[in-house]
């Protein structure tokens, strides 16, 4: 490191912050320091320790996979989707990302007095379609009203179980030096969907939602006995911060390359006026894939079978250093590292 | 995508970065002087393309990391006073004043909210009237006409509930501000292409000529970067220094005639502090007296209030390039994105975000040297 220049001072730093912030809940470092520091610390335990999108656990003779998620979007319906099937289909891929068998769903309203009866109908019609088409039974609930103005509308939490059916461990710490990463799909139209919808942006065409039950192709994958190290859906904090966690995890390096990764052109567009960086922007129907190279073509093959996944593709590598690091070969052939995002992406000033 | 795929193609830049080599004999130093210009450098390591001996240092561009401390304390007071709706572009809500940044104050109860455009902030003002609507105006040339019609519509309008805190800041200062600095070693440079879109190129002109350095208008594609490069390090070899036009698809010599009018018609140069490097006499637009009354420094008695910088900030010695990001000894050890020392380190345009999230640990690319 260079030497302190003489007379050098910078504005005092901001220490560990009083009040939590948004920023606490957009997937980033933030969110991981409340996870560290707060989270971690009190509820310690084997199966949390994993890190992964829901808890492996033994019960009896079976195994089984259990993950929880609430949904707080505004608005509650945008392009391609609305907040029922959010809260359907974003559980149902974290269990499907624990290489099980989505089976039962709870599912909790917080309901702002004053929502129009219809909006519930709404939300609620679609979440039995989403269910019916995921092939899972919401089995227990349970309903509370806050006060008008305590509550932007209507907040789902959905908590899941399904089967885990393989006794190989799909998760971070199966992953292997050599592993291909497979990518499902286009990134960032969830979350582009989301913020024209919310910020009444409006561009040429109608960027639309990726929200999708992707347990079909997992279990698929699964069943043609291709051997899955890890898989791991790109929600909040998108791709980047979804490679980001698995190289942590695993101690491994992964090296991707950005012109394998594909944005539509809309998005793409939405994300430049924005300042935003597409790997970075949320989906709901996409998710990542480790897998030894010698089965790669056979796993493309059952990927491209299946319509949320027909466009997979093979997006980088696993390999030993810089350990914990993800790496990017940028199109003009320089690498660089790509880093967790510190807050939530603001979109900036020109 | 087009105006997109086609500047960041890898084989267009690599025939570029490699007519660039066959032209520089002698080393060269440019600074870019956009934020923009950075991170795009940066992110696509466009650096690594050009040859061992033509070195880039950062500029002064970053619109937030150069709002002085004493405007932030004064948008953190006022943002937290009750009655008032604060509205800023996203990325100033991080920067930190003295204790806290405006997302902390949100979290403590303030109204403090994002907008896209300071047009939105007038319409909250029109549909608010029983609140106080500020907008923070922060940035460049680039974001002074939508924040000049904002005021304009608001007077128009006769908004009484409306106003903005300004602190927009004019880049040919800046550029003379290094130039005459003792101990400069900023031998061209790559102006900032989206102020130019507004404002043209002919205030370079005179600069070029004054201090003999070879001023190109640049954009912000990796291609557009290289082709900059190339032209600057074409004149210097050659013993020019005038000013070119590299971003032509979106640059006119006049730049946008009714947004500079607008502009003239709402704000008037006036000196201003720059966080790091201090007050730099005619770098910045005020509002004129007769837009007084929707002066947010006014209308909330602040304009009076004084916040002392840090004698010398380590992020002022970068933003005048005097210093790379890593070579400061708290770079990614005391100071992180999410406990920034300084501005420099919380903008997305930031240098030294960029070089924090890009490059905190380096990475051997040979493919990028070939």
């Amino acid at each position: 490191m260079a030497t302190v220049i003489p007379g050098a001072s910078c504005p005092l730093p901001l220490t560990q912050h009083a009040h939590v912030l948004l920023g606490h809940g957009g997937g980033g470092q933030l969110t991981n320091q409340l996870i560290e520091q707060v989270f971690l610390p009190a509820f310690q335990n084997a199966a949390l320790g994993e890190r992964h999108d829901g808890a492996r656990l033994r019960m009896g003779t079976a195994q089984v996979a259990f993950s929880t998620d609430s949904y707080v979007v505004r608005p509650l319906f945008f392009a391609g989707g609305d907040i029922g099937t959010l809260a359907v289909n974003g559980t149902v891929n974290d269990l499907a990302m624990c290489g099980a068998r989505p089976q039962f769903l709870s599912c909790g309203f917080i309901i702002e007095e004053g929502l129009p009866m219809e909006v519930l109908q709404r939300v609620v019609q679609s979440m039995q379609s989403a269910a019916a088409a995921a092939g899972v039974v919401l089995v227990t609930g349970d309903t509370k009203v806050v006060d008008r103005g305590k509550g932007d509308g209507l907040y789902i939490n959905t908590a899941g179980i399904g089967l885990i059916e393989q006794d190989a461990v799909v998760a971070p710490s199966s992953v292997r030096t050599g592993d291909v990463i497979l990518l499902s799909g286009d990134v960032g139209r969830h979350g582009m969907a989301v913020m024209a919808a919310r910020e009444g942006l409006e561009f040429e065409s109608l960027i639309e939602s990726d929200c999708a039950p992707v347990a079909a192709p997992v279990l698929d994958l699964i069943a043609s006995g291709i051997p899955v190290h890890c898989l791991r859906d790109l929600t909040r904090g998108g791709l980047a911060s979804a490679l980001v966690e698995i190289a942590e995890s695993s101690r491994l390096h992964l090296g991707i390359e950005d012109a394998a990764i594909a944005v539509r052109e809309d998005v793409q567009g939405a994300c430049e006026i924005l300042g935003f960086d597409p790997l970075y922007v949320a989906n709901e129907g996409r998710f990542i894939a480790f897998i030894p190279e010698d089965a790669v073509d056979a796993a493309l093959r059952v990927l491209s079978g299946h319509d949320v996944s027909r466009d997979s593709v093979r997006i980088g590598r696993v390999t030993e250093s810089p350990a914990g690091l993800v790496t990017l070969r940028s199109r003009i052939g320089a690498t660089r590292i790509v880093d967790r995002l510190s807050g939530e992406q603001l979109p900036r000033i020109c | 995508m087009k105006f997109i795929d086609e500047y960041r193609d890898g084989d267009a830049a690599r025939k570029y970065a490699r007519a660039l080599k066959r032209i520089t004999t002698r080393p060269w130093t440019l600074m870019e002087v956009c934020g923009g210009q950075t991170h795009a450098i940066v992110k696509f390591g466009v650096d690594e393309l050009l040859p061992a001996n033509v070195e880039l240092v950062h500029g002064p561009g970053c619109p937030v990391c150069v709002t002085p401390l004493e405007l932030i304390e004064k948008a953190l007071e006022i943002a937290a006073r009750p009655g008032v709706t604060f509205c800023s572009f996203g990325d100033m809500l991080r920067v930190p004043g003295r204790e806290t940044d405006l997302l902390s104050v949100k979290a403590r109860g303030g109204d403090v909210r994002i907008v896209y455009s300071p047009l939105d902030a007038v319409e909250i003002a029109r549909q608010n009237p029983a609140r106080e609507v500020v907008f923070f105006a922060v940035g460049f040339e680039t974001t002074a006409p939508a924040n000049a019609m904002a005021v304009f519509q608001a007077a128009q309008a006769e908004l009484p509930n409306f106003s903005m805190l300004v602190s927009h800041v004019l880049v040919p200062p800046a550029m003379e501000a290094i130039l005459s600095a003792e101990g400069g070693r900023v031998q061209a440079f790559l102006a900032a292409g989206h102020v130019c879109t507004i404002m043209g190129f002919t205030e370079y002109e005179p600069l070029a000529a004054k201090y003999k350095v070879p001023i190109v208008v640049t954009g912000f594609e990796p291609l557009d970067i290289l082709q900059g490069v190339y032209m600057c390090v074409k004149q210097l070899e050659e013993g020019r220094a005038e000013v070119e036009n590299q971003y032509s698809r979106a640059v006119k010599r006049d730049g946008n005639l009714p947004a500079r009018q607008l502009v003239r018609e709402v704000f008037e140069v006036v000196p201003r502090k720059w966080r790091g490097v201090g007050e730099i006499p005619s770098s910045g637009l005020g509002l004129r007296p007769h837009y007084r009354r929707f002066d947010a420094e006014y209308r909330f008695g602040v304009a009076d209030q004084r916040t002392e910088e840090p004698t010398e900030c380590m992020s002022g010695l970068i933003m005048q390039g005097r210093l790379k990001p890593h070579e400061c000894p708290a770079f990614g050890t005391v100071c992180t994105p999410e406990h920034p020392l300084g501005a420099t380190m919380v903008s997305n345009e930031g240098a030294c975000a960029a070089y924090y999230r890009y490059r905190r640990v380096r990475l051997e690319s040979p493919a990028a040297r070939s």
